[in-house]
C-alpha cells in the first residue's frame, strides 16, 4: 500500500515565480492496484511520481509505503522496492553495455555489487528465455550494445529489467510516449502481462486516454495538483472514452492547452 | 636504441597513470584535475620512503593506497559537498601542491644512489649482466601488464559493471537501488590510486621528486587515452586498456621525436599542449565537426 498524506510542494518559494503545486494532496493506492493517471501538461502527474520515488523533495506531508514513513528516505533506497520505467528509453538501460551485461546488472538488484563476476554465463539461457516472448529477436543479440537498439527494443528491455527482481511497486512514467503507435501498443500489452503475472502495484502516467481506459483497474485524472476524477472497479469499467475526453477538453480549454 | 628503450619505459609508466585517467574521463565522464597533484604525490612519498631506507617495493602499495585516499576526497567534495567536477579537482590539485611539499620537505628531493624497484640487489641478481639496459623496461612491462589485467578483471565484476553504468546512465544506478554518489567516489579513488602508482614508478625511474613534475599530467594522460581509443577503435579484439597503454607509448614516441627535432626540454609543455590539441581535433567525430 502506498499513501501520500497532506503533501505540500511549492516551486521557487520566495521568488516572483513562486508556484504552489500541491496543497494538502492526498492519495491512497492499495496493494495490487493498477492505476492509470492522465492529465494535461503541468497537472502534476510526473511530479507526483517524483515525490513517490524521492527524486523530488516535499515541503510538507508524508509518503507512506506499506505502513512505513519513507518521506526522509533517499531515492536510491526507495528504488530497492520500486521499479521505474521512464519516458526516455535511454534512461532505463546502459547504452555502452551489452544486453547480457544490462540484464546481469538488473538481476543483481537488491544484492551487493561486489567483486564476483558481473555477467554469469549460466544465466544466459534464462535471460534469453525472458527476451524471447518479446518477439523482437533480442535473444539473439545478447552481446550487442544496447545503444544500437531501437527505442522500442530498448524500452522493452528497460521494462523487463525493471521487473526482473521482486519489487512492490512499478512506476511507469509515460513509458510509451516516445514510441511509434505500433510499438507503444506492444509495450502496453507487455506491461499488462507483466503486471498481472507478478501482481505488481502499478502507477502508470500516460497521455494516451485510450490506454488509461483500457488498462488498469483504477483511473485518475489530475489537474493543477489535484485529483479531479478517481474511478475504480465497476465504476471505471462503465466509463467511456467520450466521458473522459469531455472532461479533458473542459480543463484543457479552460487553460488554453 | 637508448631512445627507444626510454620511450617504452616512460610510455609504460605514463600508461599506468593514463589507465586512471581512462577511468575518470571515459568511464565516469569526470575531467579530474586531481591527477596533477596525485601524480607528484606518488613521487614525493616514494622519494621520502626510499631515502628513509625502506625497501623500494613497499613504495608501490603505499603510493597506491595514498592515491586512493586522495581520489576519495575529490569524490566526497564533488558528491557530498556538491562542488562541480572540474572545481573539485582544481581544489584538490591546489591543496596537494602544499601537501607534496610537506611530504618531501623541499621542492626537489633526489635519491640517486638508493635502491629502487628497477635497481636493487634482488633484481640485479636475477637479470644477467648483458640485460642491464633492458632491466627497467622489462620490470615496467610486467607491472603495467599486471595493472592492466587487474583492471580488466575488475571491470568484469559486479562492482565494475556498476562503475561503467554510473558514467553511462546514473539514473539506472539509482533505479537499481544503489547510491550513485558512492560509486563515483569509488571510481575516483581507483583512478587516483593508479595515477599515484604511476608517479611512484616515475620517481624511481628518474630517481628524484620535483614538486612541479605533476603539471600537465591530466593533459598527457588524456592525450594517451584519446590516441589509444581512437587509433584502435576499429580493432575489436583489443581491450580498451591495451589501447590506452599503446596510446601512451605512441604519445611518448611523438614527444621523443619532437625533442629529437631540436626542441628544448623547456618547450615540452607547449609541445604537449599543441600535440593534445591536434589529437583532440583529429579524433573528433565527423558528425560533431559538421554540427559545430
Amino acid at each position: 500500500m502506498l499513501e501520500l498524506l497532506h503533501i505540500d510542494k511549492t516551486y521557487n518559494p520566495g521568488t516572483v515565480n513562486e508556484l504552489c503545486f500541491f496543497k494538502d494532496f492526498n492519495l491512497k493506492i492499495n496493494t495490487g492496484e493498477f492505476v492509470s493517471v492522465v492529465g494535461s501538461n503541468g497537472s502534476g502527474k510526473t511530479s507526483m511520481l517524483n515525490i513517490i520515488c524521492g527524486s523530488m523533495d516535499i515541503d510538507g506531508g508524508r509518503v507512506v509505503m506499506n505502513d512505513a514513513d519513507i518521506s526522509k528516505q533517499k531515492d536510491f533506497l526507495r528504488h530497492r522496492r520500486i521499479g521505474r520505467v521512464f519516458q526516455d528509453p535511454s534512461k532505463g538501460t546502459c547504452p555502452e553495455m551489452t544486453i547480457m551485461e544490462n540484464m546481469s546488472l538488473a538481476e543483481n538488484k537488491g544484492h551487493p555489487y561486489n567483486l564476483s563476476r558481473g555477467a554469469a554465463k549460466m544465466r544466459r539461457d534464462y535471460f534469453r528465455s525472458l527476451l524471447a516472448p518479446l518477439e523482437l529477436g533480442l535473444e539473439d543479440k545478447m552481446d550487442i550494445k544496447v545503444g544500437t537498439l531501437s527505442g522500442g527494443q530498448r524500452q522493452s528491455l528497460a521494462l523487463l529489467m525493471s521487473t526482473m527482481t521482486p519489487i512492490d511497486f512499478l512506476i511507469l512514467d509515460e513509458h510509451t510516449a516516445a514510441l511509434d503507435p505500433k510499438t507503444a501498443e506492444k509495450i502496453m500489452i507487455l506491461t499488462d502481462k507483466i503486471v498481472r503475472e507478478k501482481h505488481l502495484t502499478t502507477i502508470m502516467v500516460t497521455h494516451n486516454l485510450r490506454y488509461a481506459v483500457e488498462y488498469g483497474d483504477r483511473l485518475l485524472m489530475m489537474h493543477e495538483g489535484r485529483v479531479i476524477i478517481d474511478k475504480s472497479g465497476e465504476e471505471k469499467k462503465k466509463m467511456e472514452m467520450g466521458e473522459i475526453l469531455k472532461k479533458f477538453d473542459e480543463i484543457s480549454l479552460e487553460y488554453g492547452n | 636504441m637508448t631512445l627507444i628503450i626510454s620511450v617504452f619505459e616512460q610510455g609504460f609508466i605514463y600508461a599506468i597513470m593514463a589507465l586512471g585517467i581512462y577511468i575518470t574521463y571515459k568511464i565516469l565522464d569526470f575531467p579530474d584535475l586531481t591527477v596533477d597533484g596525485s601524480f607528484p604525490m606518488g613521487a614525493a612519498i616514494t622519494a621520502v620512503m626510499i631515502n628513509a631506507g625502506i625497501p623500494a617495493v613497499l613504495t608501490l602499495p603505499v603510493a597506491f593506497l595514498a592515491g586512493g585516499f586522495v581520489g576519495m576526497l575529490t569524490g566526497v567534495i564533488h558528491v557530498k559537498l556538491h562542488v562541480r567536477d572540474l572545481l573539485s579537482g582544481i581544489i584538490m590539485m591546489t591543496a596537494l601542491y602544499t601537501v607534496n611539499l610537506r611530504i618531501a620537505g623541499k621542492a626537489n628531493l633526489p635519491f640517486y644512489n638508493q635502491p629502487t624497484v628497477f635497481d636493487n640487489d634482488a633484481v640485479n641478481g636475477f637479470f644477467p649482466e648483458g640485460m642491464r639496459d633492458f632491466q627497467t623496461v622489462i620490470i615496467l612491462l610486467v607491472i603495467t601488464a599486471v595493472v592492466k589485467l587487474l583492471l580488466d578483471w575488475y571491470m568484469g565484476t559486479k562492482s565494475g559493471f556498476l562503475l561503467r553504468a554510473v558514467g553511462n546512465n546514473d539514473t539506472l544506478v539509482t533505479s537499481l537501488g544503489v547510491d550513485k554518489g558512492r560509486v563515483r567516489i569509488a571510481g575516483l579513488s581507483i583512478a587516483n590510486a593508479l595515477v599515484t602508482l604511476g608517479g611512484c614508478l616515475f620517481a624511481q625511474q628518474q630517481r628524484y621528486f620535483d614538486v612541479t613534475m605533476g603539471t600537465g599530467t591530466m593533459v598527457i594522460g588524456l592525450a594517451s587515452v584519446i590516441i589509444g581509443t581512437s587509433l584502435f577503435r576499429k580493432v575489436t579484439f583489443m581491450k580498451v586498456t591495451t589501447a590506452v597503454i599503446l596510446g601512451s607509448v605512441i604519445y611518448k614516441a611523438c614527444v621523443a621525436v619532437a625533442i629529437r627535432l631540436g626542441l628544448a626540454a623547456s618547450d615540452m609543455k607547449l609541445v604537449t599542449a599543441v600535440l593534445f590539441l591536434i589529437i583532440l581535433v583529429l579524433s573528433m567525430d565527423k558528425k560533431r565537426k559538421v554540427a559545430s
